[in-house]
């Protein structure tokens, strides 16, 4: 057992396409960080922000979304969707103070099972890089000014 | 119309706020004069004096309606939050700040200590001493306070129990008479409160739904600020024209008064039934109807919303998923 930080990382997967190369992955038994809980989904189209803004809001370090190949939507167009989402998405969190390397877009086709288990452990050990994600707590890289305010000069009279 | 003899009493309250929820109440004109037939007003900074002690020696519950709006910005306005909760029958979060924050909130997108800063000593504030205000002051006379400023500031809800939320900045004056309208009836035995946590004084649809402007498949290849289209077409949507509105995520309720105007929403109504976070849901409408397929096409589009995080969350921030910018969670 080491102390090295393991992130939690929610994927969102397509049942189309990203669920199936997981599947493929497991079955071909490829090894690949375990951080990720993957919740399926029937379109990468169907994934709402506020999935993603719940799961950051609740805990989690990072957040994969995975989808079909530009082309191949099963629902011919969703994955477009998805993508102009996550880019107006990335550029929002930004204004949060949330790294754009906490969120990622995967294509990855049913086929694609290697591809699908290195992007996850990729993905996993940069956000391990990022640290702790911890929205809500208090974080410590700020000095408080109201400690000092109340510290400073009196006014004079 | 009495109560025991009595008239119910009523009071108002302003936290972090403008000041603009109070003239919307009085803009409901002769209205007025029902308020002050059917209630004692006990306790309204704004129009009368009154002291805190005075709210603090009335009994529980003794105020029957108590509309408080602004959002809890410092240790003042959470005290009073509670103090008004304790003494009112009916705590009603009234305007956009109360209910979800608005406008103050985007002071969450900065830490506390950056927003004093950005007061008291930027090249607009002279202020070569560096003097800050502090929260204790000794006098002679003893020690004076002024209230502490929190990290974030939050919704009403975040911190009581709210029974109705009326959201709205200001909530529309035809809305307010219709509330105080269902309130002296509800006092005359007439009509039933709506439902706990019920928001009241809007409809239940989106902006666009009262929207009298022509709608057609949108599809958009750039974002341009309103004020670089001279002049907007006036029949045809102003989304499909590429100004960013705040519509269709947006409550109805003030029968699209803006963008009737001439001018873009701006999502002071809050969520619409049902949307848990405001800027997600307006992400989505965004992200739907911009037309192009190619990451470095979108991006270019999306670079026509300079702040795209003040866009989604102009009114509702307090009130979102997030709440606050990273860095305004200051340890202490």
């Amino acid at each position: 057992m080491t102390d090295q930080f393991e992130p939690t990382i929610i994927g969102f997967t397509c049942n189309w396409c990203s669920y199936r190369a997981a599947d493929l992955a497991g079955t071909a038994r490829i090894k690949y960080a375990p951080n990720v809980r993957l919740i399926r989904l029937m379109c990468s189209g169907r994934l709402d922000p506020t999935f993603i803004l719940r799961a950051l809001s609740s805990g989690a370090d990072g957040v994969m979304i995975t989808g079909c190949h530009p082309g191949e939507c099963h629902y011919l167009e969703q994955n477009y969707k998805a993508l102009r989402r996550f880019l107006l998405l990335r550029r929002v969190l930004e204004g949060m103070g949330i790294e754009s390397g906490r969120v990622k877009l995967v294509w990855a086709s049913a086929a694609e099972g290697v591809k699908f288990a290195g992007e996850t452990t990729a993905f996993v050990e940069e956000v391990r890089k990022l640290g702790p994600l911890n929205w809500g707590k208090p974080v410590e890289k700020l000095e408080n000014l109201q400690e000092e305010i109340s510290r400073s000069e009196e006014v004079p009279a | 119309m009495t109560v025991n003899g009595k008239k119910p009493k009523f009071a108002m309250y302003w936290a972090a706020s403008c000041g603009g929820c109070e003239i919307a109440v009085l803009n409901i004109h002769e209205k007025i004069l029902d308020v002050d037939a059917n209630f004692d007003v006990v306790f309204w900074p704004v129009a009368m004096d009154a002291k805190y002690k005075d709210v603090e020696a009335m009994e529980d519950g003794s105020i029957l309606l108590t509309l408080f709006n602004g959002g809890i910005r410092n240790d003042e306005n959470e005290h009073i939050a509670k103090l008004l909760r304790r003494k009112s029958k009916i705590l009603v979060a009234f305007g956009s700040c109360a209910c979800e924050g608005c406008i103050p909130a985007l002071a969450n997108l900065s830490p506390v200590g950056e927003i004093v800063q950005t007061a008291f000593n930027t090249l607009t504030t002279d202020n070569p001493h560096e003097i800050y205000p502090r929260t204790t002051f000794d006098v002679p006379e003893g020690e004076l306070h002024i209230p502490k400023l929190a990290p974030i500031l939050r919704s009403l809800e975040q911190v009581v129990d709210v029974d109705y939320f009326m959201p709205g900045c200001p909530p529309e004056s035809h809305q307010v008479a219709a509330v105080v309208d269902l309130v002296i009836k509800v006092v005359k035995g007439e009509a039933e409160l709506p439902l706990k946590g019920a928001v009241i004084g809007v409809g239940n649809s989106t902006v666009c739904d009262e929207c009298p402007r022509a709608r057609n498949v949108k599809t958009i290849t750039a974002f341009k600020r309103i004020q670089d289209i001279a002049p907007p077409d006036p029949i045809l949507c102003l989304l499909e024209q590429g100004i960013p509105c705040n519509g269709p995520a947006t409550r109805s309720g003030c029968n699209a008064r803006c963008p009737q105007a001439g001018a873009q929403c701006i999502g002071c109504y809050g969520p619409a039934e049902g949307v848990l976070d405001y800027g997600a849901r307006l992400i989505t409408a965004f992200a739907s109807i911009i037309d192009a397929k190619e990451p470095e096409e979108i991006e270019r589009i999306l670079d026509g919303i300079p702040d795209p995080t003040g866009q989604m969350y102009r009114f509702s921030l307090a009130g979102s998923l997030l709440k606050a910018n990273r860095n305004a969670w200051v340890k202490s």
